[in-house]
């Protein structure tokens, strides 16, 4: 049995760090990820932990020194949200090319201009393709069982993972949390034996080549391997942990898909929303479902393909834009999953909402389902790429 | 599978190359030859040379060594790119430049 | 410790022939003789910041570092090394190792007089058990000799032309030494390549051997971007010397010490001549350009030797 508390998302992590109690954590203050840090620099100098707090200068310098604490045989973590997530951009890339398993805390917020603290994606959706897992929450039991299983899914892959949750709606909002034992923790997320490190006495081991175009694509190739093996190990230790605490995690999670006419693929905390406004609807006999997209890297392109395959229209819920003048992140890679297995069936839409902490609610879900049943009407979808709760 | 720096060839497949480019050894650009880099080669006069060992610092190429003993030995020509530092250095006119003939 | 330059070169190199540095490079020097300042005994973790030294020295799959060594990216070779040194810290508390590991990070000028500049301060600050060794050449050459804020005043670079209307770098250079010296550390020094070498061997050893942050600045003459005919390194780092452009020095704990006074201080022509990226300086009409860098070496020594008590 667990142990029931009651945690705001922030202080949910910070806790699983601490029960972890990795080597290194280095750091810098950013809103609203800043609390993670504040809680574990806590149980550093109360001697909760055995953790070496670096308490840097920058985003960019706390990547760095988890690099090096990574590559030198450590556990390293970090924390961070925002702008701090760009200014670590460029060592998130060399973190994933040395293959090193860093675990790093995102509290999902908005980019500056305009400046603006409340959540968005648009700081992990601008690092998507940087090499990193990334694990979205959407509650704060789920940021916490994702921290948890952080470790065992990038060390069994050597790449780094993100786990991402969203900025104040989960990161500041206290909720009902079951806890897992400490001993329970230990054991499940098990001791950090790498098999090159550069603090090993019998072997030097030299990281961070340059590799000349001869080299280049087949590191790059082996790397890309790593993150389509993690789809498995994502599952697996998913799938472990539902053992040990009742609650199991796939790739994807599926509500209501089972008879669903209209769906939509959506991330993060407004999957809760969206269930509530599906309740309602179903309870009005519609037809309507919702795919959560846990893993965002690996993309799950196969299992939202099998739960897409049927229905007849969806919307895909981008909490970010691309700025192409055509769709969001989310809905060019499910787009481009249909057409690569040949599923022309479904008619797909795609909405920018909840920028800079726009709440989000039932109304406006329900409004895109409202909308996608006139798609499946008329088989017509009109402008695919639309903007949610905008003022007109 | 090797994870050895030697079989790291330009032939190398993506299943076989270390992961990250990182290497699990130290000091494997020994394998590499920049003596053909040269167009003048050192020559001691060991007849000049006083074994002052003013010329080993200065060799950015690590081109001279020096034994057990603690005197230098001839040029490790598979390294030298025939800079000339070490010429300059020599108090005693000890070492030449002259053209490499390869 | 008595210096010995026999005893110092019997010592085997940590940096391993078959790199690509260009015939002559000075950083190669500074890098080999710093890292033969540790004891044989001593483990270390080297970085390099993306540098010359860097892709030279770990062109994959051959790297010259005997030692563990870690290269991240251009602006963070000290934040990285502290990432080592405090996994260190934190692996030997666990009781995971019990050997002596030492730290060492190398950047040009431009890796830590500019872009690094703030990754270093945080880890000087921050008083990691490190050395950070400058090897400065004085501009970016990697990229092929654009002025940095070490860059001397007036010299020709390729971002600081010598034009019709604007003759080379119009900034001095920045004092990143005594810069260094305000962050309250317990060794800072400036050196160069000098005679045995005894200079920046002792002095390499003390930044190694004290415990907290230490910071070491090497004149490391670029050939190609100074202009100078390769064999001339040592004639060019003693003028540096002799005229006091480059003055040897060390602070411990705060204490300035002079590490070498010239008996007579030689004009600063002496060495500008040397060097083709300040040719221009010798056209008729341009003396007031030397007169005015000698005004600025004048300054900053005479400084220099107040803050010695001399």
């Amino acid at each position: 049995m667990g142990i029931r508390e009651r945690l705001s998302g922030n202080e949910a992590v910070a806790y699983a760090m601490k029960q972890i109690n990795p080597d290194v954590m280095g750091a810098y203050p950013i809103t609203p990820s800043t609390e993670i840090p504040q809680y574990f620099s806590t149980y550093v100098d109360n001697g909760e932990v055995d953790t070496e707090f670096i308490a840097v200068e920058s985003e960019h310098s706390a990547m760095s020194t988890c690099i090096g604490a990574q590559a030198a045989g450590c556990r390293a973590i970090s924390a961070t949200s925002s702008c701090g997530l760009c200014y670590m951009t460029e060592m998130l890339y060399v973190a994933a090319s040395d293959r090193l398993p860093i675990t790093l805390a995102v509290s999902c917020r908005a980019l500056s201009g305009p400046i603006n603290i409340n959540n968005d994606h648009s700081d992990a959706m601008g690092v998507r393709d940087a090499g990193w897992l990334m694990l979205f929450a959407e509650t704060n039991q789920e940021a916490y069982d994702n921290y948890l299983q952080a470790m065992r899914i990038a060390e069994a892959v050597s790449l780094p993972i993100m786990i991402c949750q969203d900025g104040f709606i989960t990161s500041h909002a206290i909720e009902n949390i079951e806890l897992v034992e400490d001993d329970k923790v230990k054991a499940f997320v098990g001791e950090y034996h790498p098999q090159h490190f550069l603090l090993n006495k019998d072997e030097p081991m030299a990281v961070g080549a340059y590799a000349t175009p001869v080299y280049y694509m087949e590191s790059k190739r082996l790397q890309a391997q790593a993150m389509m093996d993690a789809k498995d190990v994502i599952r697996k230790v998913g799938a472990e942990f539902g053992e040990m605490t009742g609650r199991t995690y796939g790739l994807i999670e599926q509500y209501q898909m089972d008879d669903a006419e209209e769906a939509i693929v959506i991330i993060g905390s407004s999957a809760g929303t969206a269930k509530e406004a599906i309740n309602e609807l179903r309870a009005q006999g519609k037809k309507v479902g919702l795919i959560k997209v846990r893993s965002f890297r690996p993309f799950p392109a196969e299992d939202i393909v099998e739960a897409l395959r049927h229905i007849k229209s969806f919307a895909v819920m981008d909490k970010d834009d691309s700025f192409n003048a055509h769709c969001g992140p989310m809905f060019a890679e499910v787009a481009a999953s249909l057409y690569a297995a040949g599923v022309s069936g479904p008619k797909g839409i795609n909405y920018i909402y909840g920028l800079g902490g726009r709440d989000v609610r039932v109304e406006s879900i329900q409004h895109v389902f409202a909308e996608l049943e006139k798609i499946s009407a008329t088989g017509e979808t009109g402008e695919t790429y639309r903007y949610l709760d905008v003022r007109e | 599978m090797s994870h050895l720096a030697k079989d790291m060839t330009p032939n190398v497949t993506w299943k076989e190359i270390t992961p990250g480019c990182n290497i699990f050894e130290g000091g494997t650009s020994a394998m590499v030859e920049t003596g053909d880099w040269r167009t003048l080669k050192p020559v001691l006069d060991w007849d000049k040379c006083r074994q002052c060992l003013l010329c080993v610092p200065v060799c950015p190429d690590m081109s001279i060594p020096v034994n057990q003993e603690g005197k230098r030995e001839d040029f490790n020509y598979f390294f030298c790119k025939g800079c000339g530092i070490c010429a300059n250095a020599c108090p005693f006119g000890a070492i030449t430049m002259v053209k490499d003939e390869k | 410790m008595s210096y010995n330059l026999k005893e110092n070169v019997m010592k085997e190199d940590r940096l391993s022939g078959g790199h690509r540095m260009c015939a002559g490079c000075g950083s190669p020097i500074a890098v080999r003789t710093v890292l033969r300042a540790l004891e044989p005994e001593d483990h270390a973790v080297v970085c390099s910041a993306t540098s010359c030294l860097e892709v030279s020295t770990f062109m994959y799959p051959y790297t010259a570092w005997k030692d563990s060594f870690i290269h991240n990216a251009f602006e963070n070779a000290a934040a990285t090394i502290s990432g080592v040194e405090t996994a260190y810290r934190a692996m030997k508390k666990r009781g995971k190792l019990d050997e002596t590991w030492k730290f060492i990070a190398f950047g040009g000028d431009g890796g830590t007089y500019d872009i690094g500049f703030q990754s270093l301060s945080g880890a000087m600050e921050r008083g990691h058990d490190m050395v950070y060794v400058c090897y400065d050449n004085e501009a970016y050459m990697n990229t092929g000799i654009q002025r940095s804020s070490s860059t001397p005043h007036f010299a020709d670079t390729t971002t600081s032309p010598v034009g019709k209307v604007v003759p080379g770098k119009l900034q001095q250079k920045k004092n990143l030494t005594k810069i260094m010296v305000a962050h309250g550390i317990p060794y800072v020094a400036q050196t160069t390549f000098i005679g045995n070498f005894k200079d920046i061997t002792e002095k390499a050893h003390k930044a190694i051997y004290t415990p907290g942050a230490a910071f070491l600045n090497v004149m490391a003459p670029c050939p190609r971007g100074w202009r100078y005919p390769s064999e001339k390194l040592m004639e060019v780092t003693k003028m540096a010397v002799e005229t006091c452009v480059w003055p040897l020095y060390e602070v411990v704990e705060g204490k300035y010490i002079l590490s070498y006074q010239p008996k007579n201080k030689l004009p600063v022509e002496e060495y500008l001549k040397m060097q083709g990226r300040f040719a221009h300086m010798f056209k008729p009409g341009n003396e007031w350009m030397i007169e005015e860098v000698q005004k600025e070496v004048d300054r900053n020594w005479e400084e220099l030797l107040k803050l010695c008590a001399l």
